[in-house]
């Protein structure tokens, strides 16, 4: 388990939250800390928690049991207009009635700032998302993307120690999404203050975030970078969750301090790393990413491990192209993807296939 | 399915539509038709009836006597349907459904019944009718309408909206009044218009509780039975009708504004029959 | 391996119960309390009258004073008394009838808005309100103008060469309620069909047809079904009022278009005869809420047994 270096580092604490609306339960005993200045993601499917999660540090919901530090001291029974973070909804919440800088000013003005000073301040908002000379503009004359921005303005002008962001990108076309992604990032940087991310899309945590926490039922399953998640997810359904892996049942046959000896169904033995809740006799999975398997073209290419098998289809996607192809003399089916280099054509369906590994590659899950 | 529609359906759907105005084409005609008699063919054009109208002490007291009853009216459905229209488009809470259909049941019952269950009261208690009663009795009636309205303003406004300004800093209070209340203040004046177009023009309850203070409807019922007496009704019918016409237009425009307001395009048609 | 939370470890503190279960949410209590005001409002001005009405009902008016044991005499002068028994009867046959007319006339109405109105919904739906903004009495009145002897329709009638005596049949009897009732229930009738016809998927009725079903079999199978719940809010919205009106059959109606609200308007006016007035009201709410009973549980059948 992943501990801060420095307590005074966090400034997010979350301890032992339990949630329940009704007789569900949306938030099943979840702690954990946010560091200052970092950018924070919360990644599940729906229904999963994370936004419960989110709700709670702005203070919409309000925890069965547990507590919500911020900044050092006890949030949990705080409302949301006197803590000091703020939100980008998912649906930006954009106020119909008021034009975009009554919209960006909206939590100056409640504080009585003199006039000039309010103006000054949407004004530098307003620039820091890249909408100068956009104050007098309607708020339903806006397009999506202009309308994140102003959320962003308005919630960033406040200065507030965490922002607080709720799939504020589902609403965006592809395009428009990944441009925004980039931006979100620099701005994070700029403006130095801790984001925390709801999202359910993996990509988006995995390219915008320090580190993400994964979460399923109610439950953190696991809390890491990004490379840390892709490279060494803990359970299956993480794996899975986190890009594509290829799951294949094997079985112990030895161990030493360093290596575990593996039979692998269908595909013989192999040999990896160890881990030592692992013993000789147990059941296991290892998994294995697609990018992982390789597609031998020529009879000279070598791999650890070759076995054969035949494509059961082919997706092209420009740069790449994935491959299922089902394991010889077996009923399991294998996701390999392959750069289009030159000298790789797309191989047809139907094919025979020989598909290499490396060892180095593999992932081994208890059970 | 938007391609022509069958030539039958079209004709039916103009026929309904001759039907449905039969009546009020007459209208003017007879207001301004020069006979005493409410008869084709029409004889000539005066506005000798609206000069009667405005010679006739007695239905000056009668419209005095409405407009008092519907301006009340029309603000004390208005603040019930508020509160209730607020309770059950932001709050779950036991028995929400029984206790709003409750609300409702008003817009089912025949207006005899509600008539003739408050003058049972008022007798019981020895109270003696006046435009009081028939105010008590055209809230009752109201109040489902106004809901019906203020709830599609309440139900379309993003709740996300009221969050953001809690977020924002600002109180409870503070979010009602400068983000819930101009949200809702198209639907707050529709209703008021609906309301207040609803008494005006109600008889069946008035009837039974008006007592001496006539209302227009009653005063239009009295009226009725004197032949001699109808053109200059005809006159006031289209006085009526247009003031009508007028209030509900703007009712409408208003309740088209709360809905663009809120941010809802695709609900904006059907009114109350959501 | 696993990270386990300081709290729930394992899943046996899962489905346990939290120790503090409210019984009900804070936004349950502020829901309660803003709504008492118009349920308060309801329960004395309408729940607390009805029952009075009950009440009365049972008790017997003895020209000024009001003897309160109970007794179920007014219900069996109701039952028994041959004018009430027709007025009854001739009110809930008007109303069935003046039902029907207007949902059938409305139900090709709504059909054409929704499937034919296009961007013009709104317009035509607007255009079908408009003449229902014109005071109720004097609708009444204008459709004694056009039905009578020397009326509009007869005038138009002779001077058209159609006929050459006035007709008769058309005013004051139960054909003038009748008509005049249908026109004025019309967009209660129209905005439900309307409403639940534009709400039906219209890839089911491309599914039907791609299943080869012809326009009929397609406006039966899968229109009318769906719309239902449409017709059955129009049926009651039209019915129930329409059993209580007066205006109506008093000014259209002659002699034989009288109904039972012309009696209990009679009861607590001239004749002073509250308790029997009440004994009728109950009476005829209790026959109204039970033929519409009826026809929402016949019409849950009919649909169950064709789903």
């Amino acid at each position: 388990m992943k501990t801060p270096q420095k307590i005074n580092d966090q400034i997010i604490a979350i301890e032992g939250v339990k949630k329940n609306f009704g007789d569900v339960t949306a938030l099943d005993g979840v702690s954990l800390n946010i560091r200052e200045g970092e950018f924070f993601s919360l990644l599940g499917p729906s229904g999963c928690g994370k936004t419960t999660l989110l709700r709670m540090i702005s203070g919409f919901d309000s925890p069965s049991i547990g507590s919500v530090y911020i900044g050092g001291s006890d949030m949990t029974n705080v409302p949301p207009n006197e803590r000091p973070t703020n939100m980008v909804f998912q649906s930006y919440a954009i106020f119909p009635h008021l034009n975009v800088a009554e919209n960006v000013g909206y939590g100056l003005k409640k504080q009585k700032l003199p006039n000039d000073e309010i103006n000054r301040r949407v004004e530098e908002a307003l620039a820091l998302v890249d909408l100068e000379g956009f104050g007098a503009r309607e708020s339903h004359a806006l397009s999506g993307g202009q309308r994140q921005r102003v959320a962003l303005a308005r919630a960033l002008i406040m200065k507030p120690k965490v922002l607080l962001l709720d799939e504020p990108l589902s609403a965006l076309d592809k395009k428009l999404r990944e441009t925004m992604q980039s931006e979100l990032r620099k701005l994070q940087r700029t403006v130095g203050i801790t984001f925390v991310l709801v999202t359910h899309d993996q990509e988006e945590a995995l390219t915008m975030s320090d580190r993400i926490a994964v979460m399923f039922d109610g439950k953190i399953a696991q809390l890491d970078t990004p490379e840390g998640l892709y490279k060494r997810p803990k359970t299956k359904r993480v794996a899975s969750f986190i890009g594509v892996m290829n799951f294949i049942p094997a079985k112990v046959v030895a161990s030493t301090k360093t290596k575990l000896s593996l039979e692998v169904e269908f595909l013989g033995k192999i040999n990896v790393t160890a881990s030592n809740k692992i013993k000789p006799g147990d059941k296991i999975t290892v998994g294995i990413r697609p990018e992982m398997l390789t597609i031998l073209y020529g009879e000279t290419d070598k791999a650890d491990n070759v076995f054969s098998g035949m494509i059961v289809s082919a997706s092209y996607y420009g740069d790449m192209t994935y491959y299922e192809v089902e394991l010889k003399n077996t009923d399991i089916n294998v996701m390999v993807s392959m750069r289009n280099t030159s000298g790789r054509p797309v191989l047809l369906t139907g094919t025979t296939a020989r598909v290499g590994w490396g060892c180095e590659s593999i992932t081994v899950f208890d059970g | 399915m938007s391609s022509r529609p069958p030539k039958s359906l079209l004709t039916y759907a103009v026929l309904y539509l001759i039907f449905l105005y039969a009546p009020v084409i007459l209208l003017p005609l007879f207001a301004f038709n020069d006979s005493a008699i409410i008869a084709l063919p029409l004889s000539g054009f005066t506005f000798h009836w609206f000069g009667l109208l405005w010679d006739t002490k007695a239905l000056h007291e009668a419209l005095y006597n409405s407009l008092l009853i519907a301006v009340v009216t029309a603000i004390g459905s208005t603040t019930l349907g508020i509160f209730a229209a607020r309770a059950a488009a932001r709050y779950e809470f036991p028995g929400k459904r029984g206790i709003v259909g409750f609300i409702m049941v008003p817009l089912v019952l025949p207006e005899i019944i509600v008539g003739v269950a408050l003058i049972v009261v008022l007798i019981q208690l020895g109270l003696s009718l006046s435009a009081w009663t028939v105010i008590i009795g055209h809230v009752l009636i109201c109040t489902p309408f106004s809901i019906a309205i203020l709830q599609s303003a309440f139900n379309n406004m993003d709740r996300s909206l009221e969050e953001a300004s809690m977020d924002l800093g600002e109180s409870k209070i503070g979010t009602f009044f400068r983000v819930i209340l101009p949200l809702v203040t198209p639907g707050i004046i529709s209703s008021l218009l609906i309301s207040f177009t609803i008494s005006l023009d109600e008889f069946i309850i008035a009837f039974f509780l008006t007592g001496t203070d006539v209302t227009l409807p009653v005063y239009i019922w009295g009226q009725l039975r004197f032949p001699a007496r109808l053109p200059a009704i005809m006159a006031l019918g289209f006085l009526m009708v247009s003031l009508s016409f007028f209030l509900l237009l703007t009712a409408e425009y208003f309740r088209r504004r709360a809905n663009r307001l809120t941010g809802n395009h695709t609900r904006s048609d059907n009114g109350i029959f959501q | 391996m696993r990270q386990e939370s300081p709290v729930g470890k394992g899943p046996a503190t899962r489905w346990r119960k939290p120790r503090f279960m409210p019984s009900m949410s804070a936004g349950g209590w502020h829901g309660l309390a803003l709504i008492s005001p118009p349920f308060a409002y309801s329960l004395l001005m309408l729940a607390a009258p009805l029952l009075l009405v009950f009440l009365l009902s049972m008790w017997t008016q003895n020209y000024l004073d009001l003897d309160r044991t109970f007794t179920m005499a007014n219900y069996r002068e109701a039952a028994s008394e041959k004018l009430y028994q027709v007025l009854m009867i001739r009110s809930v046959v008007i109303s069935v009838i003046v039902t029907i007319v207007t949902v059938l006339l409305a139900y090709p109405i709504a059909y054409y808005i929704a499937f034919y109105g296009g961007k013009r919904k709104a317009m035509w739906l607007l255009l079908i309100t408009i003449p229902f903004w014109t005071s109720y009495l004097i609708r009444v009145f204008l459709w004694k103008v056009i039905l009578g002897y020397n009326g509009v329709l007869n005038g138009s009638l002779i001077g058209m060469g159609f006929i050459e005596e006035p007709l008769t049949f058309i005013l004051y009897n139960a054909n003038a309620v009748v008509i005049t009732l249908a026109h004025a229930w019309a967009p209660f009738a129209i905005l439900p069909i309307f409403v639940s016809i534009s709400r039906i998927d219209t890839s089911l009725l491309e599914a039907a047809r791609d299943l080869g079903d012809g326009p009929l079999r397609r406006f039966l199978r899968v229109t009318l079904p769906l719309s239902m719940p449409g017709v059955v809010a129009a049926t009651l919205i039209v019915f129930i009022p329409t059993v209580g009106d007066y205006v109506t059959p008093r000014l259209l109606g002659g002699t034989d278009g009288l109904m039972i609200a012309n009696m209990i308007q009679i009861q607590f006016g001239k004749a002073n005869n509250a308790p029997l007035g009440s004994a009728l009201a109950v009476s005829a709410m209790v026959i109204v809420a039970s033929i519409s009973i009826t026809f929402v549980l016949l019409n849950r059948r009919f649909l169950r047994a064709k789903g």
